[in-house]
Order: structure tokens, then C-alpha cells, then sequence
């Protein structure tokens, strides 16, 4: 992500002190353990002129639940610091495609891949065909489009080992999804739904690789 | 106080149902192959209408306005039924509301020692257990729905809310019909099993003096009660008997004959994928000469009212039970409706079931959820069934961590541990150089293989990539070094 922003002309700045933005504890019933998350957060990134997430379920959780956290903490400073910071955070897709206004960041990568909308970008951020017309930019790379692609991977975060044997049933179903493809790739914008994908595919022994989009989109194979 | 729903205190949690439930092929075949046809229809009927989207918002409007006055509304249904020559009776729990079906029956079925009554489609029913009641007190409740009735027939759980026997193919089907009405001969084409059970419920239609139904909508403003179905069935139990007996949860009570306007279209469209309901009955009060001679209304609250007082929680009774959450969800779709324990499954089932119990009951159901949001989106009234499922899962770990055994869970210990170390930059990279070194025990090649604790429920079916030597903090560290000594 830092590669391709940079590429683009645009300063990356990590402050260090960031963590976690709170969403596994609050997912998984542990929301008061969540709040100083939030508030470490939306502290963190005040002065940002855009903050660029690699996660669309991160994105979720703060555009979903930071608000309604502030107002049930009663604490109008933090919810006049979230409603400031909230339209200044974008997914990685979105910031390109709808922030910047670029497709075409200049990649090279000569595979077939197969695009898998993670729910949380798919009817939470509803990023829509951004991260499509990105890869369709990208040159030498075949799309490919996946069989029932709205239909969870069965991630669900602490889903995912409290209800384990659902989880990978429904894994089943995407990962032969994917193989049916025949692609090289699949990708999405979450690394944790692609941990999920990669499980099960490298566990049943097929070579599919997972990559992140930001990991496609950095790519610069055989340009030269 | 009896609340009480279907039999969830007797029901194991949802990850040791589903676990029974993914090993059973069958059934998984079945629950995939419904779904899909159902889904295509409702999807292929919700696509053509332009105003789909402005359709939910009333409905979730008029359904939120009237939560918010649910008092006063039934005060005016009951005014207006009792006017039309209706009688309502008031159940604050299960018992009281199968004792009041009880002593209405007795009283109509006068000298008779074994009462039938003929039941049409009401999950309310299912959810008091109305039918082992009525059982109990030398009662013969018939179910006409053909679900209901193979449901009944093989001794069976509803695992549907519109579907009952969802879980059941055409196949199996005709073996409990062969067995339970003696057509040896019985083919599993739907003309011939339909017709099997029309032959069988036609006499009871024609013969038994007492109907039990539930309701879909009760119109506040004039008394009117709605029943919508696609077999006739209703039809038949709601005019043929001399007396019926309507069963109503609270919550099912809209302001105005005009709101039907929109249910009308959302309910079929997203139930079953229909323009429209084969019938529709709507009777208000009583008429000399035409249906039944009396007609009483069991409003049942077993639960509900607790659920208004939160803003969140009591968008759950917005719910007009059309089943299309079930059909959308990738969980239910693995599992069916058994695993859930309760008679309402999926994930409107995950929210309903604990909170008319006060999370007495279900504890695991908020959690049988991956948050996709299938459910929220297909929702005709618009119920944020994720988010009520997150609010829930806060509500059971509120309760869990003032006991001890809570507190010192794996769960627990973990997320505390993982809550203090994101508190700190020095305490999360600590953590993360632990976790580097740790996991060198598990490592084999790139891989982590058989974690310890709730890691091992990853590892059981899944391969973990190991955490990469360099971390990309360290990278951006030796990075920023890098252009400062420039």
C-alpha cells in the first residue's frame, strides 16, 4: 500500500503508537475493552489529511460503531472527534478510486486472478466495482470472476473458532469457488478474510495464491 | 412467569447442534438446495420493483411507530374486535395463553372426551408449545399446513420459519406418508404426495368444529385480523369451523387497514418469492351466517414487552416472520434450522430466541453469526440484525464476567490480554515479538500446525502462515533510520 501511494506522488506517514481499532473486542461482546481502542484511534489520526486502511472491515467497524460507542459513552468530545475524522478515512480501494480518482496506478502483473468482495466492503462500505476497474488496469492480468462471490468465506473473526466446524463448511463452499476458477490469485481487500481462503486452500493442497489488492496493485512483474 | 420458546431450554448449544447437523449430507443437501430456489425467486421478484428500497422504509416506519405506541394499538384493536363481535383474551406468558386455548376449547367442545381442533400454519403456537399442551389436556390438535403436517406427522421440529419441513426432500416424504397413512403404493411426485395429504385432511376440514390459527397482521384501526398462505388450508380453517381461536404475538398488530398496502407486497415477495399470496383471508369480528359463529383472539406477550424498552432490542418485533434471513444466511445454509434449538432459526432466530428469555435460554445464538450482513440486506423491515447480534454478544459477556468461571475463560483471559496489549505501542510490539518467538514451537516449515487453546480450532481444519521474520513496523523502522541518516 505504502509502495503504490508513493508511486502515486502521495507521503505516507505510520505513527508508531497505533494498535487496533477496536473491532474484535467489540464483535465479540467486549465492548467497554473496546472504547479506549477507540478513543487511542480517532487520538491517533486527528491531524490526518486522509487515513488509508487496508481492511474494509476495519473501515466498518469505525463507520459502523465509533459513533454509536461516543453516544452511548455520553462523551460529545469523542463523538465531535469522530464525526471530524470518520469522512477522512477511506479503504484502500475507495481512497484510490473515489478520493484520488485513479485506476491506473501503473502495475504489472501477468496472472489470472479472481476478486472476491469481502462482506464488510460489499454491503457495509458498498465500494461497489472500484476495486474491479483497479485490477482491470493493471497490465497483463486476467480477471476472472468468481461463482457466488457475495456469499460469505466463513471468517467472521472470533466466528472462526468459536463456531469452527460451520466456519470451514462454509469455506468449503468459496475455496471450491475459487479452485472452479482455475485462476493463479484470488484477492480482496481484507487480509483476514484471505487468511481464512488461504487456509483452506493450502490445506487441501491447492497452489491458488492469495494476495491482497494492495499487494497486486504494487506489482511491477515483467513491465520492463 | 412461563415464557417460553419451543423447547430451547432443553436444547444444546449451536456449535454442538451444528456439528450434528454438518455430518448429516442429507440434510445439508436439502437445506442447500431449497434455499437457492427460494432465494433466486425472491430475488428475481424483489428485482422488478422499482420502489423496493421506499417499500422498507415504511414498513420499517410504520413497524417502529407502532412498537413505540404498541399500548395504545392494542388497546384499539382490542376496542375494535370486541366491537365486531370478536373476544380477546390477554397472555402474558405461554402457559396462560395455552390455559385460556385450553378452557376455550373445552367450553365449545362441550361433552366430547377427545376434541380435535384443526390448526393452520402459527409458529406462536410452536413457540408456547401450544400442541403438547392441548395433548395434555386429552385435546387432538390436526395441523393442515402440508409442512405442519409432516412436521406433525414425523414427530419432527419446524426447522423454518415459512418452511417448516425444509429440511425434508420429496423422498423422504413420501416413506413417512407411506408409513403414517398406509399408501404403500404412494409415488414421491408432489401432484401425488399433495394429493395423498388433500384426501386425508379434506374429512377433518369438513368435520371438525374448532380452528386455531395464528395471524399475520391485526389492523388496529378496525379489528381486522390477516392471514396469508398458499394452500387453501387457511382458508378452509379460518371459515369452516363453528369457532376458531386466533393466536396473535403483540407485536403483530399494524395501526391501519392502509399499512396492509405495503406488508402485502414486502411479505410474499420476500417469503416465498411470490407477487402475491395464493390467499389472503381477512375476517373482522364475527357475521351471522357467514364463517365462524365465534371467534376469540389470544393476544400473547411471552416476552415481548421487555424487549421495547431498548431502542435496539426492540427493533427485533419489527420481524413479520418471512423467512427471507433464513434463506440469505451462509450459516443456515450449512446448518438448516434444527442446530438452532428454537423454533425461530437463522439469524432472526439468533436474536429472537434469547432476548424473549432474557438470555435465560440460547446464550450461543448471538454467536452463530459471521456478521455478513446477508441478513440486514434482504430484511423487509429492515431489522439490523448484526448489529442486535454484536449488542447481544455484549449483554452475554456483561453477564459471563461476573462470574468467576467467566472471568478466567480462555476467551476471556484472551481478549484482556489482547485489550491491554493494543493499549500500549511498547506492549503491542512486545507482544508481537512473542508471538514471533512463540510460535516457533508450532512452526513447521512456513506453517503454524496444531495451536494450543482456541488457536487449535483454526489449525483443526485450516493452515496458518507463519508470522513473517521482519514485521512491516520493523521495515517502516529501518526505513525511516535509513532516510534520516541521509
Amino acid at each position: 500500500m505504502t509502495e503504490v501511494l508513493e508511486r502515486l506522488g502521495h507521503t505516507v506517514e505510520f505513527p508508531l503508537a497505533q494498535t487496533c481499532c477496536g473491532q474484535m473486542h467489540y464483535n465479540t461482546g467486549y465492548q467497554k475493552e473496546a472504547i479506549p481502542l477507540v478513543r487511542r484511534f480517532v487520538e491517533m489520526f486527528a491531524d490526518a489529511e486522509a487515513v488509508c486502511v487496508p481492511s474494509a472491515s476495519c473501515v466498518a467497524m469505525m463507520r459502523e460503531h465509533y459513533e454509536l460507542i461516543a453516544k452511548n459513552e455520553n462523551d460529545a468530545a469523542l463523538l465531535a472527534s469522530v464525526q471530524s475524522l470518520l469522512p477522512r478515512i477511506f479503504e484502500f480501494s475507495e481512497l484510490l478510486v473515489n478520493r484520488l480518482g485513479v485506476e491506473d496506478v501503473g502495475a504489472a502483473f501477468p496472472h489470472t486472478v479472481t476478486y472476491h468482495p469481502s462482506c464488510h466492503s460489499l454491503r457495509m462500505l458498498h465500494v461497489g466495482d472500484g476495486p474491479l476497474k483497479l485490477l482491470r488496469a493493471v497490465r497483463g492480468l486476467t480477471l476472472v470472476e468468481l461463482p457466488d462471490r457475495e456469499q460469505c468465506c466463513g471468517f467472521g473473526g472470533t466466528f472462526s473458532v468459536k463456531n469452527a466446524d460451520v466456519s470451514v463448511a462454509m469455506l468449503a463452499e468459496k475455496d471450491a469457488c475459487v479452485v472452479a476458477t482455475g485462476a493463479e490469485v484470488v484477492t480482496a481487500l481484507d487480509n483476514s478474510c484471505l487468511m481464512q481462503i488461504y487456509g483452506g486452500l493450502h490445506r487441501s493442497g491447492s497452489s491458488v495464491r492469495t494476495l491482497h489488492l494492495a499487494e497486486i496493485l504494487a506489482a511491477n512483474e515483467g513491465a520492463r | 412467569m412461563s415464557i417460553r420458546v419451543g423447547k430451547t431450554s432443553a436444547a444444546a448449544d449451536f456449535p454442538i447442534l451444528a456439528k450434528t447437523a454438518l455430518g448429516n449430507d442429507q440434510l445439508r443437501r436439502n437445506v442447500h438446495h431449497a434455499t437457492d430456489v427460494i432465494r433466486n425467486k425472491r430475488a428475481l421478484r424483489v428485482d422488478e420493483m422499482p420502489d423496493w428500497q421506499q417499500l422498507r422504509d415504511a414498513a420499517s416506519a410504520i413497524k417502529a411507530h407502532t412498537l413505540r405506541h404498541l399500548d395504545h394499538y392494542l388497546e384499539e384493536f382490542e376496542r375494535n374486535c370486541t366491537g365486531a363481535g370478536g373476544m380477546v383474551h390477554w397472555a402474558r406468558d405461554a402457559d396462560e395463553a395455552n390455559a385460556i386455548a385450553i378452557s376455550l376449547v373445552r367450553e365449545y367442545s362441550g361433552d366430547e372426551d377427545h376434541p380435535e381442533v384443526i390448526k393452520v400454519k402459527t409458529m406462536t403456537s410452536d413457540e408456547i408449545q401450544l400442541n403438547p399442551a392441548l395433548e395434555a389436556a386429552g385435546i387432538t390438535p390436526i395441523e393442515t399446513d402440508l409442512a405442519d403436517m409432516i412436521v406433525q406427522m414425523g414427530d419432527d421440529e419446524p426447522s423454518h420459519i415459512v418452511v417448516p419441513a425444509l429440511h425434508k426432500n420429496r423422498f423422504e416424504v413420501r416413506d413417512l406418508f407411506r408409513k403414517k397413512m398406509g399408501l404403500e403404493n404412494l409415488t414421491e411426485d408432489p401432484e401425488a404426495l399433495t394429493a395423498a395429504a388433500r384426501t386425508y385432511l379434506r374429512d377433518r376440514f369438513l368435520n371438525v368444529k374448532i380452528g386455531l390459527s395464528g395471524a399475520n397482521f391485526a389492523v388496529a384501526e378496525s379489528g381486522a385480523v390477516c392471514v396469508v398462505e398458499s394452500e387453501g388450508n387457511g382458508r378452509m380453517c379460518v371459515t369452516l369451523p363453528d369457532v376458531l381461536i386466533t393466536l396473535i404475538g403483540i407485536e403483530k398488530v399494524i395501526p391501519r387497514f392502509a399499512d396492509l398496502e405495503v406488508f402485502l407486497q414486502l411479505l410474499p415477495r420476500s417469503a416465498t418469492g411470490e407477487r402475491m399470496n395464493p390467499y389472503n383471508s381477512l375476517w373482522t369480528g364475527v357475521a351471522p351466517g357467514d364463517g365462524p359463529r365465534a371467534f376469540h383472539v389470544i393476544l400473547i406477550d411471552n416476552g415481548r414487552t421487555k424487549l421495547l424498552a431498548d431502542e435496539m432490542e426492540r427493533e427485533t418485533l419489527q420481524c413479520i416472520r418471512c423467512g427471507a434471513c433464513l434463506n440469505a444466511c451462509p450459516v443456515y445454509r450449512e446448518t438448516g434450522g434444527h442446530a438452532y434449538g428454537s423454533i425461530y432459526s437463522g439469524p432472526i432466530g439468533a436474536i429472537l430466541s434469547p432476548q424473549l428469555q432474557s438470555l435465560e435460554h440460547s446464550r450461543s445464538l448471538p454467536y452463530a453469526s459471521s456478521l455478513c450482513g446477508a441478513c440486514y440486506e434482504v430484511c423487509p423491515v429492515k431489522i439490523n440484525i448484526p448489529e442486535i447480534l454484536i449488542h447481544l454478544r455484549g449483554r452475554v459477556v456483561d453477564e459471563d464476567q461476573k462470574t468467576l468461571g467467566g472471568r478466567l475463560s480462555p476467551e476471556s483471559v484472551a481478549m484482556y490480554g489482547a485489550a491491554a496489549a493494543f493499549q500500549s505501542q511498547t506492549r503491542y510490539e512486545a507482544a508481537q515479538r512473542l508471538a514471533r518467538t512463540g510460535q516457533l514451537l508450532f512452526k513447521r516449515g512456513d506453517e503454524l500446525k496444531h495451536l494450543p487453546g482456541m488457536a487449535g480450532e483454526w489449525t483443526r481444519f485450516r493452515d496458518l502462515r507463519a508470522i513473517p521474520a521482519k514485521s512491516f513496523r520493523d521495515w517502516w523502522k529501518a526505513r525511516t533510520k535509513k532516510e534520516a541518516a541521509k
